[in-house]
Formats: C-alpha cells, structure tokens, sequence
C-alpha cells in the first residue's frame, strides 16, 4: 500500500519527527534549520533576530481556558520565548471554511487582539483564505512572530547534574480538550492552560541566565520533549512521578480513559535544564511568576549512553519514557 | 478515600511483600517456582507500571494472560473491519484500542488515511447516535471485549433496535473469559493460580470461576488493579497454594459482588449467544464467543453487509500465539524490540497499550534493553 499521511504523522511523536528529517530537512536544508529549533536564529548586521511559525488546528475552537486565537498567539509567542526571545511581531494567517460565522469570527479575532495587547507583542501582517465547504474544520490559522534575545541569552548543551524543571501541572490542556469533546465531568473545573510565558522566561533569565535550555511541551508532552533534548546530550535522564505537578482532574482523566500524562500537551508550560547549583534559586524565581506558582525540580540528567528517560515511580519501580508513536487524540493543537 | 494514594502505599506494600516472602518459604520446594498467570491485560500494565516483578521473590513467576481483547482477536477479524471499511457509505466506528492493529496487509489507521471513514469512540452508544443522525450510511461498530464492555454494547443493539436505527449494525468478536481459563487449564500452560481479571468479574461475579478451583485444582483470586490490590491477590494465592486448598476468593470486594452485576449479565444473554471462536494463541475454544441472536440479526454486520476480506495471512516470526499462553515471553521473541515496536508493532500484543509485548517494552527494566 502506498504510503500516506496519518494521523500520528501530527502527533509531535517519532513518526512526526520521521517527517521532518526525512522530508522537510533534506529538501530544504540550509544551516539554519537543520538545528530544527523551537525558532530559528537569523544574524542580521548587528544583531540577532529569532523567527519561527506554527499551525492551528484545534477542535473545538473554543475551549475553557482559551480558543484558537489566543492558542495560536500563545503557541508562537512560546516558541519565540522558549529560545529565550522577547516576542515583538506576529503574522496572522487564516483559512476558513466557508459558512463559518462571522460572529464566531469577531470573536476569536478579539481574543488574538486581547491577548497580544496583553502580551505587548503586535499582529503586524496577515493573510485571509476561504476554502469551499468541507475542505477546512471551521478555521484554520498560521502565526509567525519575530524576537529578539532576552540578555543576550544562547542555549548551552546539557550537562550531567543539571537539574530539570517543569513551570507547572502538566496536562491541562489537552485533558481539558478532551473534557470538552468527551463530555466528561461536567462538573470538573479543568481549563486549558493556554498561556503566554515570554514575561516568566525573563524572571527566569534574570535568576538564573545560565539556563542549559528550555522547552515548551506542547504535542507529545514533557515525553516528546525530554526524549528529543536527550538525543545528543550522552545523558539520560531521570524524572520521579512524585515530583511532577499534576493536577487531580488530569491524573483523574488518565486514570480513567488510560492515557499517560507524560505525552498530554501543554500550551502554558515550560521545561528546562539549569546547573544544579542554580536550580534552587530559580525555581524560587519561577514560583515567584503567576505562571510558574507551581513550578517544581522533577529530576536530573546524568552521564549514559543510552539518552533515555527514565520515570522512578513512587511505588519503587522505574520504567523507560519513550518517544511517543502515535495520536493518544485526534488533534488536540 | 483517595484511591491514587492509598492503594499505593510504600509501607504497606512492604508488609504485603514481606508476607509473600514468607508465605513462599513455607511452600514445599516441588511446587517451586510458583507460577501465577493474570489473566488481564489491565493487570499487566499494573505490573509493569509499578515495578512489581521487581519487588517479588525469585521462586515466583508472573505470566501475562490473553486478557487483552486487541491481543486475541484474530487476523481475520481486523482483514474483515479493513473490508468492511473500504465499502463506499460505510463508516466503522471501533474503540481505540483496534485502531492500529495491523491486519494481512492494511489497518483501520491506514484506511482513514487512505480516506475511509474510520471513527473512534468511546462508547458503542455514540455509534448508536451517528448512525441514526447518518441515514444514508451503514455505521458498523466493532463489538471486541470481554464481559467488561459487552453489556454496554448489548444497550447500544437494543437501543438501535428500540428506536428503529435500521443502519446500525455491530461485528461481534466479542470473548468470554471462563471458557479460556477453562482451555488454559487444560492446555500446556503450568499454572498455580490466575489472579482473574476485576472489571469482568463486576459484571460476572465470582461464581463463574468456581470449576477451575474444584476441577483443575487452580485457586482464583479476583484482583483489583492498584498496586496494594494485586500484591494483596498474590499473597491470597500462596496461602491457597501453600494450604493445598483452592478457592475463588475476591480481593477486590470493593466492586465486585459474588453475583457480579445481574442485570449486565441479562442484558448480555438478551442480545448474544455463545457460540465457538479461535482466540489468537489458543485456536478455537468452544462457547467462549458471542453471536448476536436472531432477534436482533438485523443489527448483526455479518448478516446485513456483504464483504469480502482479504485472505488471512499471519506474520512470520510472531510469537504473539504463545505470549498470550504464558509459555513464551516477549523476551523470548526474535523481533521484540528490534523489528516489532509499538512505533511499528508487528504483532498485536505490541499494538495495544494493554498488550504484554507493549507494556514490557515500555516498562522493560533497564538493564534488559
């Protein structure tokens, strides 16, 4: 059978990773993005620039915690903050489906509005498509956004001992999806967590400008992203599930539905590595932030070959994280 | 009570453990190793998730049942959901589970790729309503599981059939569990004891199980799925053995009742009938699958759409048949591993999250890889 796009091909797990390396990356190669970061490093004379763009797809389009304007900001605001940038410029592309209301459409255009008014960054170009029924779900959106770095900040390899840390609960957002097409628990209080984390990434920078590296976990979750920055390091990595910020609803939905939280997405989280004798204070700097009040140290890098994950249960015994391979839910960002 | 913290409690896990170290010690040295089977797939990820096998003594074995229903199911019923799939109008709707199992030559995730309508849900129900908001369409739902999930979809008949939802139809590869600890007892499998599977027993009770007690002189104890829970079982088990007297006993009194749910069991005998099957691994056993009845055969997909699948053909190498018996294990398998991941799973004890080959791989201790 001739081989096609599936659904785990978007799943920001091994078969999207396949995708990029062996079909984007060796058709457009170039220096610069073959490093395959968040965003992409462009020296212009006398500075750097830091670019990057991502897509939307999200169902519904509207969700506790937020809607696919303020996640489409907040996702690329987050690439750019992550790779340690002030975001300043964003385009805005949208394809919408035709009949898709205009009334809904105001409404998610005031919410991308509120929340780069809030983020002090601005939509500085766009583009509009319509496709014929039944070719697009709703809408469908691209931002891009433009940075710049934050204290001269350059990511550095990590190292044995670094500690790692999460900015909070994991899971939120795609649990709290997952409530709202499930129709779970309509008692549950569970919002996504779609946020903007340039304003906490500079609290961060501030305390600790040695930071190794920092991530956003969004599709695959810290899973997908501890499993990526291993690759290289000649470290493993070791996380204990006592450690990690979960909150009871997302532990609850797993428990019940068998998902692992480990690979639900994040759209207001962070993870990072930092030396160990700098974890403290920053983590003291991240619970400092309204966004990382829950942030917490969930384990460590230490020297192995191997470039695994490792989850030390609370009961005692340990298992391997891998790469996830494959939709856990049919699209979630 | 909160369920995630206390029944997963190191202290009293150690005294249970401590108790199994005993209770082994006092065991005749013939009997040893003791070899326990669960018998549930949700078991399985238990053990592994919680480091289990790692906490218990060496003269004691765990094996991995054929209690994950993905895992039993045979070749030819994902050939003809894959059949079933590619008839234009059609739309199969199947748990999630069977999404990526593959069959002869495709899966259910490569035909939605190819363009077919494949949805997955939660409840046979949901298919129910799609069918019913779908004329046009023939919606199939493919009916696999043990007693656990067969009442719900025994609802999901009788409501098509109450309401008149001419398109709404089910393929039934749905399993019983005591005809295969019965075909398990009898086959080649050594086993000391099943600790038997919690959310079947809620809807069959303990009664069923009472012939492998008195007939094969096998102890049954009903399992919840914490970790405390099946250390509990276990230490239940080796006092059976080490008495010579087995039973049935209920560990999991906290939801299983000794008649189970009587009203699930109605709803099961109302719309199905036993009827022979072949269970990947353990061939045909008889009366342990369910037929829909003629009362309801016009929601029966056998009887209401022709199809034509593939021919069968099993993977070379795959020694999924003999995992499911307990008689080899996924380390014993030439491609676990290396040619058979959950990335690209070969047999379907890799496929399902639930499926011994999957949790050892995600689970494996590490010193194995």
């Amino acid at each position: 059978m001739e081989q096609q796009i599936s659904l785990a091909h978007g799943s920001g797990g091994q078969l999207t990773r396949e995708l990029v390396e062996h079909v984007f990356v060796p058709k457009l190669k170039n220096d610069i993005l073959s490093r395959l970061t968040d965003a992409a490093e462009l020296a212009v004379p006398g500075s750097r620039l830091m670019f990057t763009t991502d897509s939307f797809v999200i169902k519904p389009l509207e969700f506790p915690g937020g809607d696919i304007g303020k996640l489409s900001v907040c996702g690329t605001i987050n690439d750019l903050a992550v790779s340690g940038a002030r975001p300043m410029w964003i385009s805005c592309g949208l394809i919408i489906e035709e009949g898709f209301s205009f009334e809904r459409l105001e409404r998610i255009v005031d919410s991308i509005a509120r929340t780069t008014a809030d983020a002090g960054v601005a939509v500085v170009c766009g583009d509009t498509k319509v496709v014929e029924h039944g070719s697009a779900d709703g809408l469908f959106i691209n931002t891009a956004g433009i940075g710049v770095p934050i204290r001269d900040y350059r990511s550095a390899p990590i190292q044995p001992g670094d500690k790692i840390l999460v900015s909070g609960t994991i899971g939120d957002h795609e649990a709290a999806i997952f409530r709202v097409r499930e129709n779970l628990g309509r008692r549950m209080e569970l919002a996504s967590d779609c946020a903007a984390l340039h304003g906490l990434v500079e609290t961060m920078l501030a305390a600790a400008p040695n930071i190794r590296v920092m991530r956003d976990p969004t599709r695959g979750g810290i899973g997908a992203v501890l499993n990526e920055l291993a690759t290289g390091t000649a470290c493993s990595f070791t996380i204990e599930d006592d450690l990690i910020p979960m909150c009871d609803e997302v532990r609850g939905i797993c428990e019940l539905v068998g998902f692992d939280p480990m690979y639900l997405a994040n759209e207001g989280k962070l993870v990072c590595f930092v030396p160990a004798k700098q974890a403290e204070s920053l983590l003291q700097a991240m619970r400092s932030h309204p966004l990382g009040a829950n942030a917490a140290i969930i384990g460590e890098a230490v020297a192995d070959s191997r470039e695994r994950v490792y989850l030390q249960s609370r009961f005692g015994g340990s298992r391997i994280v891998i790469m996830p391979t494959g939709v856990q839910l049919p699209r979630i960002c | 009570m909160n369920f995630q913290e206390e029944f997963r409690n190191k202290d009293v896990a150690r005294g249970l453990v401590a108790g199994i170290r005993n209770a082994i010690q006092s065991i005749p040295p013939v009997v040893l190793p003791v070899r326990l089977m669960e018998v549930c797939g949700s078991h399985t990820m238990a053990i592994c998730r919680y480091g289990i096998r790692q906490l218990l003594p060496k003269p004691l074995r765990l094996l991995s049942g054929p209690g994950c229903p993905v895992c039993v199911t045979t070749g030819d019923y994902i050939d003809k959901a894959v059949a079933l799939a590619r008839i234009p109008g059609v739309v199969v709707t199947s748990f999630g589970d069977l999404f990526k199992v593959p069959g002869s030559t495709s899966s259910l995730e490569k035909e939605r790729a190819g363009g077919a309508a494949v949805e997955v849900m939660f409840s046979p129900i949901e298919a129910v309503r799609i069918a019913r908001d779908n004329p046009a369409k023939k919606v199939v739902f493919l009916g696999i599981g043990f007693e656990t999930t067969i009442p719900a979809v025994a609802i999901a008949i009788k409501e098509a059939a109450g309401q008149g939802v001419e398109n709404f139809s089910v393929l039934s590869g749905h399993k019983l569990m005591p005809p295969a600890l019965r075909a398990l007892a009898e086959g080649g499998t050594r086993v000391n004891g099943f600790i038997c599977p919690g959310h079947v027993s809620t809807i069959i009770g303990m009664h069923p199980y009472e012939f492998i007690a008195r007939d094969y002189r096998i102890g049954c104890v009903i399992a919840g799925f914490e970790p405390l829970d099946i250390l509990q079982s276990i230490h239940m088990l080796l006092r059976q053995i080490k008495d010579g007297e087995p039973a049935v006993e209920n560990q999991y009194t906290r939801l299983v009742r000794p008649e189970g749910n009587r009203a699930g069991q109605a709803m099961i005998n109302e719309v199905f009938e036993p009827v022979d099957v072949a269970w990947r691994g353990l061939g045909v056993i008889p009366g342990s699958g369910l037929r829909i009845r003629e009362q309801f055969a016009a929601h029966d997909t056998e009887r209401t759409i022709e199809f034509a699948p593939e021919p069968t053909v099993e993977k070379p190498g795959c020694i999924c048949g003999e995992i499911l018996q307990g008689i080899k294990t996924p380390y014993d398998c030439p491609l676990f591993g290396k040619y058979c991941t959950p990335a690209g799973p070969v047999g379907p004890c890799m496929v399902s999250t639930e499926g011994c080959c999957a949790a050892s791989y995600k689970y494996l201790e590490p010193m194995k890889r």
